[in-house]
């Protein structure tokens, strides 16, 4: 399938992204940060798709956008209390929380300008999205099948860790 | 500009980094901060997917699974203490919990 | 302009616009997709209250039109003439943007629908796991609700019933996993077919279907009785995930006040509605698809040959007919008053455009065989797709409003037990012994 109006999609999608980003740090009401947060990891999943990763996107859509932030939704009506919307947002220490900031995205913009000889010259090819989840699960069962387990451990840990930490009596 | 290459997609990786990162360093909202921190994983995911895509093979992608199964734990177990420390100092700002200091 | 809308009708090209890359097309079925399913939802509302009513001994709507008929259009107008009430402490952008949600999770669905081999809006690759993925946003849009209407009721009605919807979806989730392992295994078809040569299995709704064609059975009778077991534990899920009966304590009215939805009026309350019952049809058709076949028609090797498949044509036909038949049974038994005048011939009327359906669907396939043109057998082919499509899916709605009229509610942790204790055991189960059973076939 060839694609159609590449640069129009990235430049929405990362658009939506970078703004939601922007609306998750800004909002005063969490459960306004947590929608921002949804058009975010939306938006991703759509770069995902743009990148011929259609797997990657439909775990992300699954398991963040449908499983995560619902968890972060209950949590905010659980803990949220009227007074913390009027009080102040920001830490007393904000300027250099900002400042940090600024230097760390002047180191990534130094090695970005710096490295963009790299990425010339090697045009990324059209792929056709054929086997995709296949080969991923070739992957995911034969190269990292210890980490697989592993992943899957750490998961029931967590949620063990979840379990017990929400528990009003051990 | 009109060829979207890997740089593109590094770059809003990159702008979605440091929103996670101001995120983390200046909001009192603990459930934010929690977000921000999603954020920051996102941003990396979405770097891992555009080298993947570059250099042609799916190690970026089996790689960003990982971490989005890593997040998902992640999140799970922050909420939980979270709410552990809810029930005991009813605050939910970074620069209130500070119990260790009597 | 007219090129590409005569392009796409090639017979010889039979693509999803999706692979033929025709965003006119696909707007086209994008918007048949709308109206069709708005026609359904009504369809389905009134069925609803006339099935529940006659399994109550009682009849049901019958003043609005004849044997109320226009009863959903009445219901239509006054929920959209009704007063637009917001409580006055609730979030107002969250509480305009909720139900939207839910329809936006419940619609996006169709998307992946397939109802013939190249009718769909768009064949993905990973069409199962887009629908598992869209679907679990329709939590969000419940949560949000409950959320945005400042109240308690509500909060409680979205906490449970998104707890419910997240807990059942993992059930979901699992069934839904083996019946995709199904597609690469092909051993043990229903009439004992022998392992033809394992091919790759596929994520893609048409993929699966045309893997039950390959495979001459139907994913429900596959290593019996392992399919039936996966559908059964789909069919129970898809049930919890729409909070309908007998899981549909959230909303009850005699529990909670119509739970998540309690402070909504009006339209909004009917676009809460329109996204449950969409919803009740995306998740059908995603199990038809999976475990009944999809478009295949009944028997299509054990009674084979051109002979039953002109007689399996005429059934698009013959429905339709019987439909009108019943009609105008009813015509005949209206009493006999002025009272009854116009409703009499109402029903007369809709009656003949039944019949007249039924005529035309009977002449498509016949005039075909006559005259073998391509056009008309390409239209008979897409008609059939889409007929035992449609007919395996209202068989679904049927089941549901059953269900709801049969059994009592279950308790919210019996259910939360049944869902995490019963289902997700059963079907971790079922998954392993499908895997095992395959390979060794």
């Amino acid at each position: 399938m060839t694609p159609v109006a590449t640069p129009f999609f990235f430049y929405m999608l990362s658009g939506f992204a970078i703004l939601g980003g922007l609306l998750v740090i800004t909002r005063k009401n969490a459960v306004h940060s947590a929608l921002a947060l949804i058009v975010t990891l939306l938006a991703v999943a759509g770069l995902y798709l743009m990148l011929y990763a259609p797997f990657v996107a439909g775990v992300q859509i699954i398991v963040y956008a449908g499983g995560i932030m619902v968890l972060f939704l209950f949590v905010i009506m659980l803990v949220s209390l009227e007074r913390t919307v009027k009080e102040r947002q920001f830490n007393r220490i904000w300027p250099i929380g900002l400042l940090a900031s600024c230097a760390l995205l002047a180191l990534f913009l130094g090695v970005l300008a710096k490295g963009k000889t790299l990425f010339e010259g090697r045009p990324i090819p059209p792929l056709t999205e054929s086997n995709n989840t296949q080969q991923i699960g070739l992957m995911l069962y034969g190269n990292y099948m210890f980490a697989f387990e592993i992943a899957s451990l750490l998961l029931l840990v967590a949620i063990l860790g979840a379990v017990i930490m929400a528990k009003k009596r051990i | 500009m009109t060829e979207i290459g890997t740089l593109h997609y590094l770059v809003v990786a990159a702008a979605l980094f440091v929103l996670g990162v101001i995120g983390v360093l200046t909001r009192r909202n603990v459930v934010i901060v929690l977000m921000s921190i999603e954020l920051i994983l996102n941003a990396v995911n979405l770097n891992l997917v555009a080298f993947s895509r570059m250099w042609g093979n799916l190690h970026g992608q089996v790689f960003s699974i990982f971490i989005v199964v890593d997040a998902a734990a992640e999140a799970a177990v922050g909420l939980g203490i979270l709410i552990a420390f809810f029930r005991n100092k009813e605050t939910i700002n970074v620069d209130e919990i500070d119990l260790l200091k009597w | 302009m007219l090129e590409s809308l005569k392009s796409f009708l090639e017979p010889s090209v039979a693509r999803t616009p999706g692979e033929a890359n025709n965003q006119l097309w696909a707007l086209i079925y994008v918007l048949i997709i709308f109206a069709g399913v708005s026609v359904a939802v009504m369809a389905m509302n009134w069925l609803e209250r006339k099935a529940l009513a006659h399994f109550q001994v009682r009849l049901g709507p019958m003043r609005v039109g004849p044997h109320g008929l226009l009863q959903p259009i009445a219901d239509a107008v006054k929920l959209l003439i009704k007063e637009d009430i917001i409580p006055s402490e609730a979030d107002k952008f969250v509480f305009w943007i909720a139900p939207l949600i839910g329809l936006l999770a419940a619609f996006t669905v169709y998307t992946v629908v397939p109802f013939g081999p190249s009718q769909a809006v768009s064949d993905m690759n990973i069409g199962i796991l887009f629908m598992l993925g869209v679907s679990s946003l329709a939590v969000l849009g419940v949560v949000m609700a409950g959320w945005a209407s400042n109240s308690h009721y509500p909060l409680i009605g979205a906490l449970r019933s998104s707890a419910q919807m997240v807990s059942y979806e993992v059930a979901m989730g699992l069934a839904v996993v083996s019946a995709i392992l199904m597609t690469s295994l092909h051993g043990m078809g229903l009439y004992g077919v022998s392992k033809l040569s394992d091919g790759t299995g596929t994520l893609s709704m048409i993929g699966i279907v045309q893997a039950q064609q390959e495979q001459h059975v139907w994913f429900l009778f596959k290593f019996f009785p392992l399919g039936l077991i996966a559908f059964v534990i789909f069919a129970i899920a898809m049930i919890a995930e729409t909070n309908r009966a007998p899981f549909d304590l959230p909303e009850a009215e005699s529990e909670l006040t119509a739970g998540f939805h309690t402070e909504y009026s009006g339209l909004r309350w009917s676009l809460f509605m329109l996204a449950e019952y969409a919803a009740m049809i995306a998740v059908s058709s995603i199990a038809v698809t999976l475990w009944l076949g999809g478009w295949l028609r009944p028997f299509p090797n054990l009674l084979a040959g051109s002979a039953w498949d002109f007689i399996f044509a005429l059934f698009p036909g013959l429905t339709f007919l019987g439909l009108g038949a019943v009609a105008f049974l009813g015509t005949a038994r209206m009493p006999k008053h002025p009272y009854f005048k116009i409703q009499t011939i109402g029903l007369a009327g809709f009656g003949v455009v039944l019949a007249g359906i039924g005529i035309i669907l009977l002449a498509i396939p016949i005039a075909a065989k006559v005259s073998n043109h391509t056009l008309l057998n390409a239209a008979t082919t897409t008609l059939l797709n889409v007929y035992w499509f449609v007919a395996k899916v209202a068989v679904f709605m049927y089941l549901y409003i059953w269900y709801r009229a049969t059994w009592p509610r279950y308790r919210f942790d019996q259910l939360m037990r049944m869902g995490w204790k019963v289902m997700l055991p059963i079907s971790l189960g079922v998954l392993i012994v499908t895997a095992i059973v395959g390979v060794l076939l």
